[in-house]
């Protein structure tokens, strides 16, 4: 490297400076409609229309305040939103965590009849997207059985439509989920196993103690792969919960489209539900990365 | 738990045994495979479970269903139709044709220039210089930001007065108009694309970022040796080194894209005239909306199989080469 030429050295740091010309204009454009989404939340009405022919759009200026949220929290529901969905968002994948990796344990450390075809099942159905069998399943779950309170009395009655558990239950086992643990479970070296039972530990103990404590990475991967499409819900949510008080942060965005479209209110709304994402996305975005990349190993 | 093992001699132990102490280690062992097995069912089942009630019923009563006239509110039990559902929309259902065109429009343009502007995202933020963590975090930020949230912004910024008219205004000084983007159906389909691309290209980015990372510096080296530029070190090294990355990109847009649905939903209820509608999104209106479950579940039967084919020929592509 020391031998390059001047020229050589000018043509790499030519080359450099416009990789950061480029870099940073794409990055305007990833980030521009975010900015503009933010700032525009702090401004009234008739000043986000009119600021947007000039850069102002962008900028914080003019007469903000925190108006537009108040306004949400006045208009419409939304620490209820908030509340469903940080409860549906935790639950799925807190659940999620425990049942998946159990399989996960059983699938990559125990012996048992059917673990093949099981493994085969779960591989297969890695690539049934959820929009094949959403209307089915609509369909499905208002025939399930449900025990309802009724006058002090437990009833029994069918139909999970307009619960909380119908937005969490059918989520809670995810088969790539279940892949990832075994894979990462399969690395781990099995004498450990073997000493331990010989020590006399169950096989349960073994998982709890043993397996789940070095198995850090592949929690995480899993608990952020999940978080997101949890979190963003919004086909489901929409076709099986119509009460009000059930339902998550972004079928409660349509609040908005009943009313005479706010803007301002809206975008304080889109802010209020992203900003909190955003923030745990940016504290462990190292974490973030290496989980998309692992999801790509699956190919 | 009570453990029978520690009170049998440890195996390996240089103590001669008896034939009958041999006979109980072995029923231990017996004991102890057994035991294996249970646990091993036990604590599979609450996932197998879950994906059985949720995942494998489900299509089969997408299949089952497509058969029938059920609905998702009657009094009266689902008939056999046969074939009806099917023939209903390859026949006399247009708005059914007209959805997966547009869902074969949507996904012919998303699928190659979404992988293809990822790849050159991931070369850019691939190179050795400060600061490009920081790029990487940003192009990614819109993949965190919901879908729904994305196209509300989008559609806020598409309107007649928005910021991308206003945006075309200024930086063609007046020369060019822009239009309703969302109102008319020569652009509706076309709008809805760029956010897209806008939102999801980060993740494929990313993707291909770890593809490129496992290609060996050596490699490069070696070309550079031979007097290989940039060009030609990317066409000769990089890109035989993403294969099997690019079939996984290219196969995880195409699903994604097939199954466009929150933008419609959120954007355009499928209008105007019909130039939005998608497979999806015409399933849940049939399907859910006007509790058409059994044509719902034709229409997402269709999805399926256009899904499968798609898995298909990733199978076909990646197949070991023995």
């Amino acid at each position: 490297m020391t031998t390059a030429t001047l020229g050589e050295r000018d043509v790499r740091r030519r080359h450099k400076v416009g990789s950061y010309v480029v870099m940073s204009a794409l990055a305007v454009v990833f980030l521009f409609p975010l900015v503009f989404m933010f700032v525009s939340s702090l401004k009234p009405d008739a000043q986000i229309l009119s600021d947007v022919g000039s850069p102002r759009a962008f900028l914080p200026v003019g007469d903000i305040s925190l108006e537009n949220y108040f306004g949400v929290f006045d208009r419409v529901p939304v620490s209820r939103f908030l509340v469903n969905s940080v409860l549906v968002t935790v639950l799925t994948v807190g659940l999620g965590l425990v049942v998946n990796s159990m399989a996960g344990f059983a699938l990559s450390r125990l012996r048992w009849r059917g673990r093949a075809l099981v493994l085969a099942v779960v591989i297969a159905t890695l690539i049934v997207p959820f929009e094949t069998i959403a209307v089915p399943m609509v369909y499905w779950v208002s025939k399930l059985p449900t025990l309802v309170m009724e006058g002090g009395v437990l009833k029994y009655d069918f139909g999970w439509l307009n619960s909380y558990h119908v937005q969490i239950v059918p989520f809670v086992a995810n088969a790539f989920s279940i892949f990832l643990f075994t894979q990462y479970f399969s690395t781990i070296p099995k004498s450990l196993d073997e000493a331990a039972r010989i020590d006399g530990a169950s096989w349960f103990t073994i998982y709890r103690r043993i397996v789940v404590p070095l198995a850090g990475p592949a929690f995480a991967t899993v608990a952020i792969l999940t978080f997101l499409p949890a979190w963003n819900q919004y086909l489901w949510p929409l076709m099986v919960v119509q009460q009000e008080e059930l339902r998550p942060v972004m079928v409660g965005m349509q609040y908005f489209f009943q009313l005479n479209t706010a803007w301002g209110e809206v975008m304080a709304y889109t802010s209020l539900i992203t900003l909190p994402v955003l923030a745990v996305f940016l504290a462990f975005q190292r974490a973030f990365v290496s989980s998309v990349a692992a999801s790509g190993v699956k190919g | 738990m009570t453990t029978p093992i520690s009170t049998t001699p440890a195996a390996g132990l240089p103590v001669p045994e008896t034939p009958r102490q041999a006979g109980a280690r072995r029923a231990t062992r017996g004991a102890a495979v057994r035991r294996e097995r249970r646990t091993g069912l036990a604590m599979a089942a609450p996932a197998l479970v879950l994906l059985l009630l949720f995942l494998i019923v489900p299509v089969l009563l997408a299949f089952g269903l497509s058969f029938t006239n059920a609905r998702l509110i009657s009094p009266n039990p689902p008939r056999f139709v046969g074939l009806d559902n099917f023939l209903r929309a390859f026949t006399s259902d247009p708005v059914f044709l007209r959805s997966a065109i547009n869902t074969f429009v949507f996904a012919a343009v998303v699928v190659p220039v979404q992988a293809g502007l990822g790849l050159l995202l991931a070369v850019l933020v691939n190179q050795k210089i400060r600061g490009v963590t920081a790029f990487r975090v940003i192009y990614f930020i819109p993949v965190v930001t919901s879908i729904v949230v994305v196209s509300i912004l989008w559609r806020f910024m598409y309107q007649p007065d928005g910021l991308v008219n206003s945006a075309i205004d200024t930086i063609t000084f007046g020369a060019w108009q822009g239009t309703a983007w969302l109102n008319n159906p020569d652009t509706a389909l076309g709008a809805i694309i760029v956010l897209s691309i806008w939102q999801a290209v980060g993740f494929h980015m990313l993707i291909w970022l770890s593809g490129l990372q496992t290609i060996p510096e050596e490699l490069y080296e070696a070309a550079r040796m031979d007097g290989a530029g940039a060009w030609q070190q990317f066409v000769n090294v990089t890109w035989p080194g993403l294969r099997s990355t690019m079939v996984f990109v290219l196969v995880t847009i195409t699903i994604a894209a097939l199954g466009l649905f929150v933008q419609i939903d959120v954007m355009t209820q499928g209008g105007p005239v019909n130039s939005t509608t998608t497979l999806v999104y015409h399933a849940v209106r049939k399907g859910y909306r006007e509790q058409e479950t059994g044509y719902g579940a034709t229409i997402s039967l269709i999805f399926f199989v256009l899904v499968l084919l798609v898995a298909l020929v990733q199978r076909y592509l990646t197949r070991d080469k023995d």
